[in-house]
């Protein structure tokens, strides 16, 4: 199969913004096309949105394939599958990553499948290494909740896909005399690629710091029952100018929304320093904070796996540990108010 | 309307039980002896839902699943719950499958089925979590689809109206069936088991088959078809200090906020 050697990326846009992970991987697909020796590419879809094209060439990709329609203006499963399908199958790609967005995590294996080929989901390392003579896309999944690594190959077909997590990779900086190229294109789109119609699109986004670009995190796990609620965290979370995340416990239980939930299935964070409480240290949390530079956690149960995973431990009750955080804390900043 | 509707279901490790899997150093492989298995979470929720829509339209609610001669014990949990028919997929020629092999395998069965309205799926397993057979089977099936779905209403007898979770809102989306549905676990709160589902169990049907018996190549099958391949394993070691405190809550505080204020953190 005669593939063109080029890195794409699904630069995913939602009413005329670009998801953060899209960027995030598009530094990525220059890095590895760069090793790979090919070109790297962005495809964008959606209507009216040429500033977005020149966003992505602002990068520094080498090129944009543009597809632009009104049909096209909110994400629609089978048109996105087949206008991207399309395009996939005319140039075949060495390589195609996507953002495991909601939308990613559909689109993604709607294609692999259109074009048969393989694909990998919720990678948390992506390189180049040497297959059977041949470079190629070596990418690494969290499975069993996060414990245990797999490293996925697709040695014969292409493109080879994967999605990303938010978070994995770097946003690049933006090029100073960007040459990228863009393409544009038209989608041939049928009735049978319109049968699920998106009619509407309803954002929420949250108020405050959003949990993935924060520089400090509180956390809190089932241990917060104790007290009953997050109030005493979000206290916290404000004393430090903090964003507040939790476990899924704490998301069953009501005490965070879905978007700040910490872990695999969840958001994958990196501030400088995190404050666990109450969470006892499951897989599928402690993987969404592996890049975080420090660790606090506080927890009653001595045994609990999360003091293997900090870097300072408190074993003790949250309802007798947070009021000596919230009184040290507020102390300091009287101090430095004066 | 009666309406014929296939639910696929996984048989998973318990998630619970996640921290204690481990790999076994001399031959590399997955060490889960001590693991309990369990009906996937969110193809319980799956199963939930058919089981109203069959309650509201009338029809028959079957479960397909692939997998070795003991998830059979996940197919007989779902008969009790209340499905009417199980299929097992199982035959050394599916195993090794990844994503799309597996896909090929359950839309094998299903096109055998035949007249299918419905096919309703948990959005992801929990052990690989790549919520991938889901589209890749509706794909091959040339069905349309839609996944994270939190709601599913009816517009009418033919058109699904399905809320879709994305980051930090949703999509209402509408299509004419068939069609495929994957279900996330707040769609619903699945029934508990009752004496007389335990009692029905030996009426119900259960069936196995064999590659032989759904009609695909099986140059797309099992580890032949399979695109992807495991280049190796490797177990997450996180290190950090794990300096862990001693004395009354308010002196570990101190001492923490001591350490943090050292390092410029606070």
């Amino acid at each position: 199969m005669s593939t063109s050697k080029e890195v794409w990326v699904w630069a995913e846009q939602r009413n005329g913004r670009l998801m953060d992970v899209s960027v995030e991987l598009l530094g990525k697909a220059m890095e590895l096309a760069k090793e790979n020796n090919g070109a790297s590419a962005a495809v964008l879809v959606g209507e009216e949105v040429d500033g977005l094209a020149e966003e992505l060439i602002s990068y520094g990709v080498d090129k944009v394939y543009l597809i632009t329609d009104p049909r096209l203006k909110l994400y629609q499963s089978g048109a996105y599958t087949k206008a991207i399908s399309d395009l996939v199958e005319e140039h075949r790609p060495e390589i195609m990553l996507l953002g495991a967005t909601a939308t990613g995590m559909e689109l993604a294996p709607s294609i692999a499948a259109q074009v048969k080929t393989g694909l990998t989901a919720h990678c948390c390392e992506l390189c180049i290494e040497d297959w059977d003579g041949e470079p190629k896309l070596i990418a690494s999944v969290p499975g069993f909740g996060g414990g245990i690594c797999v490293k996925i190959v697709c040695p014969k077909r292409s493109p080879q896909m994967a999605t990303v997590s938010a978070g994995v990779a770097e946003k690049p900086c933006t090029c100073e005399d960007p040459s990228g190229e863009i393409i544009r294109l038209e989608a041939d789109l049928r009735d049978v690629d319109m049968r699920a119609r998106t009619v509407e699109m309803v954002e929420n986004p949250p108020a405050g710091l959003p949990l993935e670009k924060a520089d400090v995190v509180v956390a809190g796990g089932y241990g917060m029952k104790a007290i009953g609620d997050f109030a005493p965290l979000k206290e916290l979370a404000s004393c430090l100018d903090a964003a507040v995340g939790g476990t899924r416990p704490a998301l069953e239980e009501g005490w965070i929304p879905e978007s700040n939930l910490i872990g695999t299935s969840g958001k994958t964070i990196s501030p400088k320093l995190l404050l666990s409480f109450g969470a006892s240290g499951a897989n599928h949390w402690v993987m969404g904070f592996t890049r975080a530079e420090t660790v606090v956690a506080v927890n009653k149960d001595e045994e609990a796996p999360v003091f293997e995973v900090c870097d300072f431990g408190i074993v003790a009750d949250v309802c007798d540990v947070i009021p000596c955080f919230l009184r040290e804390l507020k102390e300091e900043k009287g101090e430095t108010s004066d | 309307m009666p309406l014929n509707i296939v639910v696929c279901v996984k048989q998973v490790a318990d998630p619970d039980y996640f921290n204690e899997i481990t790999i076994d150093p001399a031959s590399g492989r997955i060490r889960r002896e001590k693991v309990p298995s369990i009906l996937n979470p969110m193809d319980e929720n799956a199963l939930e839902e058919a089981l109203r829509i069959r309650e509201r339209f009338s029809g028959k609610v079957t479960t397909v699943s692939m997998g070795p001669p003991q998830a059979k014990e996940v197919l007989d949990w779902a008969l009790i719950l209340g499905a009417d028919e199980a299929i097992l997929l199982c035959d050394k020629a599916f195993a090794g499958a990844d994503s799309l092999a597996t896909a090929y395998a359950l839309a094998g069965a299903i096109e055998k089925l035949g007249e299918v309205a419905l096919v309703l799926c948990g959005n992801a397993a929990a052990d690989g979590d790549t919520h991938q057979v889901g589209p890749q089977l509706a794909e091959l099936l040339g069905m349309p689809h839609a996944t994270y779905v939190r709601q599913i209403d009816f517009k009418d007898d033919e058109t699904l109206t399905l809320t879709r979770a994305i980051e930090y809102g949703h999509l209402t989306i509408e299509m004419g069936l068939p069609a495929l549905v994957a279900v996330l676990a707040e769609i619903n709160v699945p029934r508990q088991p009752t004496a007389e589902g335990i009692m029905t169990l030996l009426e119900k049907e259960y069936k196995e088959w064999q590659a032989d018996d759904i009609g695909v190549p099986a140059a797309n099958l099992g580890l032949d078809g399979s695109p992807t391949r495991v280049a190796g394993m490797y177990e997450q070691k996180i290190e950090r200090r794990q300096k862990v405190l001693t004395g009354t809550p308010e002196e570990m505080v101190k001492a923490v906020i001591a350490e943090l204020r050292n390092e410029g953190l606070l």
